[in-house]
């Protein structure tokens, strides 16, 4: 049995704004039945304020896709569309406190429908070149798809260098067998064989100076957004792979707290192309990390 | 009202009379059977009746055609690799398409490997095509595997007539007959089947102890090499408690025989009957007359499987389902895939699987309690309006991407 949290079994035993919506103006379908998931999201629009003044889902699926779908309407209920644009995958998660790796495609496929109702209500197409692949890497939920295209789009030789791309493998390290052999089938496409002494290519240079300005930078540009809700962040060192930093005002409270590390953890780890934790540290330290942090 | 246990082919509870049977071989009777002092031998003794246990209830002809491993999965490998290495100049292995993964996945590793797999298909009823079976046995043919009975629907392959193929052609035969030792009765001096994989854990003795049954004389590479336990036929000191358990439950196997196959026939029978006049939309998925008395696999169309088992979870209900997010994986069960079985339904499969525990007043119960929660998770689907499914689902529901 999945490990669901409470907010998602409780969303999923009583879901919220579940059914038609008469007079629904934005419409968004998202999966098919032949994947197992498919949801359907209605909006009702304010076209004078574009406020979502009602949403209801019908949803064909699992346990977290039909809690993933409530939650969803949940939070963008009173939001103007562009707000609820902004909504992300990690959001919908995080509003449900966690789902399995395994799971996390449900949010997706709930971000996903709630693009394709906006380009409904606005009479745009929204397509999607989202394409899902068998997960590999279960520690960071990363697919098959999205390695294979990491490893052709840079040219990766090594299971660390997908570890570095993707994080796939940097957990517990048992995908990387499966991993060995995506490579093994990508290197086959360019002629090249598999190696498993090969050295990995090193990090995209980046010295450690410039590393470690790359970090304040990212850090910095994310002060405004967390000073605004009350907060403040500060980079305390840097040691490897773990970036100290300590939470101010707002920002640390268990929930909060969460939900910011992660997101700071995300910022940076798309700012340095590899793998870093966030770690709270000072007096209002946490034992608490973002669910990344944690399983790393 | 305690919780219903409708996953029996999953696992089985212990039967108390097979834990107190193990006891002492945790507490006075420790020793190590290979041992010369008292210690040793009385464990001897106690293992040599199990496997005379196991003997009786598969029907072997000498005791020493029982091999202790430490499951199902072990049993499996050791079968299929043990052909593999004593014929090493055979690089065929034929199986079905809907073995379990203990057979599946190591077929797939040993194809990296560059031994060709014939994975032969079933008809919509899960049934195994016979034709293409024979068209495929071969000199080049290491082993030929399939599962006695189905872990999914319970529908039974006739493994004593293609044992009989395969010997006509000189080509070895193992049964993966995990799901059907126990609910079937079994006479293996009768057969030409050469290797039967069981595990414990499936009729109430405990996990982490299975068998692989032996014909003397076949030809046979050891997986693990060591001590001299179990004739050399696989080393490792024995889990004596586990052992002396399926013994026991081997032998109380064999008592209920009869009543596996009349009032646990009937019950499952009842269930899925009082289902089916309910439910719409809703069929039994495998060969119906001719599978495990104890199964029974509904596929229920336009919900999914882990929505419906976590509400019945809710109502104390354990069962279990084929749908593709009950395992994370993105396609629902090879099995229902093999058999044709229309992604409409393929997610929405339940099997319910019972046992000589399972009385009747549970059974109505979950009679009583699957129509509404049905009727609860079609409401919410996109594809089902009112009491029916839309005219044109797929047309209906029309997504930017699929
Ligand atoms: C048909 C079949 N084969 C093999 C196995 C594996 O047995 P074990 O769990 O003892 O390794 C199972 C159990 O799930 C099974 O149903």
């Amino acid at each position: 049995m999945w490990d669901y949290s409470e907010k998602v079994k409780e969303h999923f035993y009583n879901p919220r704004n579940a059914g038609p919506l008469d007079g629904a103006n934005g419409i968004g379908d998202v999966g098919s039945i032949s994947c197992g998931d498919a949801l359907r999201l209605m909006l009702k629009v304010d076209p004078d304020s574009e406020r979502i003044t009602d949403a209801h889902f019908q949803t064909f699926g699992c346990g977290s896709a039909i809690a993933s779908s409530s939650a969803l309407t949940e939070i963008i209920k009173g939001m103007t569309l562009d707000e609820a644009l902004a909504v992300s995958n990690q959001d919908i998660a995080d509003y449900l406190d966690g789902l399995p790796p395994e799971k996390m495609h449900c949010s997706v496929m709930g971000r996903e429908a709630l693009q394709a109702a906006v380009a409904n209500y606005r009479g745009e197409t929204w397509s999607d070149d989202h394409e899902e692949g068998a997960l590999v890497c279960k520690c960071f939920a990363i697919d098959a798809v999205l390695i294979e295209d990491t490893i052709r789009a840079n040219n990766l030789g090594t299971v660390e260098d997908v570890t570095n791309y993707t994080k796939a493998g940097g957990g517990c390290a048992a995908c990387h067998e499966g991993i060995e052999e995506i490579l093994g089938r990508v290197l086959a496409e360019r002629g090249e064989r598999f190696d498993p002494t090969a050295k990995a290519t090193p990090a995209p240079a980046m010295g450690n100076l410039a590393r470690i300005r790359k970090i304040e930078q990212t850090i910095e540009q994310m002060r405004p957004t967390l000073q605004r809700d009350g907060g403040d962040i500060d980079l305390i060192d840097v040691d490897g792979n773990r970036i100290l930093v300590s939470l101010k005002g707002a920002c640390s409270g268990c929930q909060m707290e969460a939900v910011t590390l992660g997101g700071v953890q995300q910022k940076l780890i798309e700012a340095l192309g590899e793998f870093v934790k966030v770690v709270p540290v000072g007096a209002h330290a946490h034992a608490h990390g973002s669910a990344c942090a944690t399983e790393a | 009202m305690g919780p219903i246990y409708l996953d029996n082919n999953a696992t089985t509870q212990c039967d108390p009379r097979v834990i107190d049977a193990m006891m002492p071989y945790f507490i006075e009777q420790f020793g190590n059977p290979s041992s010369m002092h008292s210690f040793g031998n009385k464990v001897g003794l106690a293992v040599k009746k199990a496997r005379a246990q196991v003997q009786t209830l598969i029907g072997a002809e000498h005791d020493s055609e029982v091999i202790f491993t430490s499951c199902g999965t072990e049993s499996d490998s050791t079968a299929i690799l043990s052909a593999l290495r004593a014929q090493p100049e055979r690089k065929e292995i034929i199986t079905s398409t809907v073995e379990h993964p203990a057979v599946l996945s190591l077929a797939e590793h040993l194809e990296k490997e560059g031994y060709t797999v014939h994975r032969i298909g079933v008809d919509g009823q899960g049934r195994i095509d016979l034709d293409a079976y024979r068209a495929k046995l071969s000199p080049n043919v290491a082993i030929a595997s399939f599962m006695w009975a189905n872990n999914e629907t319970g529908t039974i392959f006739p493994v004593e007539q293609m044992a009989e193929m395969a010997h006509e052609a000189g080509v070895m035969f193992h049964t993966d007959a995990v799901q059907a030792v126990g609910k079937l009765p079994i006479d293996l001096r009768n057969t030409h089947i050469d290797m039967l994989s069981l595990s414990g854990h499936k009729l109430h003795a405990p996990k982490g102890i299975g068998v692989l049954y032996l014909k003397r004389a076949t030809r046979f590479r050891p997986l693990l090499r060591g001590g001299h336990q179990e004739r050399g036929r696989r080393a490792g000191t024995e889990n004596v408690p586990a052992i002396v358990g399926l013994g026991v439950a081997a032998e109380l196997a064999l008592e209920h025989m009869a009543f596996e196959n009349t009032t646990v026939k009937r019950m499952r029978d009842q269930l899925q009957d009082g289902i089916l006049a309910q439910v719409p939309n809703a069929f039994a998925t495998g060969d119906v007359d001719n599978r495990l008395p104890n199964t029974a696999n509904i596929a229920f169309e336009y919900i999914e499987g882990e929505a419906i088992l976590l509400l019945l979870n809710k109502e104390g209900i354990a069962a279990s389902s084929g749908s593709a997010c009950t395992s994370g994986s993105l396609e629902p069960s090879h099995v229902m895939r093999a058999m044709g079985i229309p992604y409409t339904a393929a997610h929405g499969t339940v099997r319910f699987s019972l046992s000589r525990h399972t009385r009747d007043c549970e059974i109505e119960r979950v009679i009583q309690a699957v129509p509404p929660i049905v009727a609860r998770l079609r409401k919410l689907s996109p594809y089902w309006a009112g009491d029916k499914p839309l005219a044109e689902p797929e047309k209906a529901f029309a997504p930017s991407y699929a």
